[in-house]
């Protein structure tokens, strides 16, 4: 018998993807505990995607498995919602239309709600080509948590935002996640704004988890030193390629000092 | 100010009809000063005067009613049979395999080409009529109703499979909806292949309608009803184009790009 306190929300087992041959994804081990919000950090073709989409049930793992509260996943949990990097609205439909997607019972005035949660009531009746970037994943978001999910994946979001937008956004999802209970997991390519949001980063290089590091910090977030150590820390693991050889490493600290 | 404004607008409303009434001065006086012999041309008073004539004996309406008839039937059939494979076969790859290539042979036949067939086959009575309006109809619906439906972006499918929408509820709002603006395309490309057809057919072997009504008066060298015929096509064209023009504007009021500032 297991509660939610005491086994692993989500369970991640020995999860292996691969297409044709290329080989994605090799053993990934990952708990997550209710309420908690993770970030999943990595380079470009790393693998960071892919396990948020076979954690969604969008795709199957070729190998281990994805387990929600006690159940495997097969496909997407009703109780699962994704958050894509474009904001994928129906442009023929309002924006509370396109709210009402989210809720089985398309309900309009859960849909107006959760519109007015992340600041977009008034735009109800819009159509979403006149709508900004920011906006558009803004309603997004509307019908991602309208409703009310209980796990909330996001996939490189705020990417295609300018940078003010972004940290608006950031504080829009933290506000949310802090509301709601909800737990988020966020893959991005930005370390700063994993340091910023989670509690919890997970590094992915060549299809494993090569770090899995708790961020310490008080909220609300502010960037200071220990903002900066923890950037640091993952940028650095980030950014040596692990193979480097001493002779290397000298070769460089020799041509960088005059 | 206020003037100023006011002048533009009615300016912008009376614009598009100046170049059409220059060409009916133009007429009038090619015809009324005799640089243009009767026989050849008639003068736009004469064409009125049919106008009337037949509008008062019934002959007028019966004709233009009948015509349209056959037009907006062989539309139905020909638009929805294509409507419904472009469907079929753009939701379907099995289904594609096994008919595009076989639609695509036959359309590369010119349709009123096999006039000649369909009279052979079906005299010529309102079957033959329909048949030929049909078949001009079905290829432009079916191609740009298949192409539509192939080119809906898949990631808002897969946004819909995501959030769990149903396999009808993909079609009804999310497939559909992405393949109207190519549909409505082939819908306006297909009127005016149906006027074409149907003018062409009428001529060639009818007992009623517009077209019919234009080869007895050549019997007869009444140039007024011949001219009147002409006319009246033209106008059934413009009325069917812009009928389809307000769906479009109607139905993809959404599209930013297409709409008026």
């Amino acid at each position: 018998m297991s509660t939610s306190q005491i086994s692993p929300f989500l369970q991640v087992d020995g999860v292996q993807k691969s297409y044709d041959q290329r080989t994605i994804l090799s053993d990934i081990n990952v708990n997550v505990r209710q309420g908690e919000f993770v970030a999943i950090v990595g380079r470009s073709g790393c693998g960071k995607s892919t396990l948020l989409r076979l954690i969604a049930g969008l795709e199957s793992p070729s190998s281990g498995s994805v387990m929600l509260g006690n159940r495997k996943l097969g496909s997407t949990a009703p109780e699962t919602r994704f958050l894509f990097q474009e904001a994928r609205l129906l442009p023929w439909k309002s924006v509370l239309d396109n709210v009402r997607l989210g809720i089985p019972d398309k309900n309009k005035e859960d849909a107006r709600q959760s519109l007015r949660n992340v600041g977009l009531g008034e735009r109800e009746g819009d159509w979403p080509g006149v709508l900004s970037g920011g906006q558009k994943q803004r309603v997004a978001l509307a019908r991602a948590l309208a409703s009310h999910p209980r796990l909330l994946l996001l996939d490189e979001p705020l990417g295609a935002l300018d940078a003010l937008t972004r940290i608006e956004m950031q504080q829009l999802i933290e506000r949310l996640w802090v509301e709601r209970g909800l737990t988020v997991i966020l893959v991005t390519h930005d370390v700063s704004e994993a340091v910023a949001l989670a509690d919890r980063v997970l590094l992915i290089e060549d299809g494993h988890i090569t770090m899995d590091t708790r961020i310490t910090l008080e909220r609300p977030r502010v960037r200071d030193s220990g903002f900066a150590h923890f950037e640091n820390l993952i940028l650095n693991r980030l950014l040596t390629p692990p193979q480097e050889t001493p002779q290397q490493i000298a070769q460089k600290q020799i041509s960088f000092s005059i | 100010m206020r003037s100023n404004t006011f002048n533009r607008a009615w300016f912008n409303q009376f614009i598009p009809f100046v170049v059409p009434l220059l060409i009916l001065a133009l007429w009038q006086w090619l015809t009324a000063s005799g640089v243009v012999a009767a026989n050849i041309l008639p003068r736009p008073a004469q064409v009125l005067e049919a106008f009337i004539r037949l509008l008062r004996n019934g002959e007028l309406l019966n004709n233009i009613s009948i015509s349209a008839r056959r037009a907006l039937g062989g539309f139905l059939i020909g638009g929805g049979l294509g409507f419904l494979l472009g469907v079929l076969n753009g939701i379907s790859s099995l289904a594609e395999k096994i008919a595009d290539s076989s639609v695509q042979m036959i359309r590369n036949i010119p349709h009123l080409s096999l006039i000649p067939l369909v009279i052979v086959w079906f005299g010529i009575g309102e079957e033959a009529k329909l048949f030929l309006v049909s078949l001009g109809v079905f290829f432009p619906v079916y191609l740009n109703t298949f192409h539509g439906i192939r080119s809906v972006d898949p990631g808002l499918i897969e946004m819909g499979k995501v959030y769990g929408l149903s396999r009808w509820s993909l079609y009804k709002d999310i497939i559909l909806p992405g393949a109207l603006p190519s549909i409505l395309v082939g819908i306006r490309y297909a009127l005016g292949i149906m006027w074409l057809t149907l003018i062409v057919a009428e001529t060639v072997a009818a007992d009623a309608g517009i077209g019919y009504m234009a080869m007895n008066a050549r019997e007869f060298m009444q140039m007024d009803v011949i001219v009147l015929s002409i006319l009246l096509y033209a106008l059934l064209g413009k009325l069917s184009d812009t009928i389809a023009k307000w769906l479009e504007r109607r139905w993809l009021r959404w599209n930013p790009a297409l709409s008026r500032k």
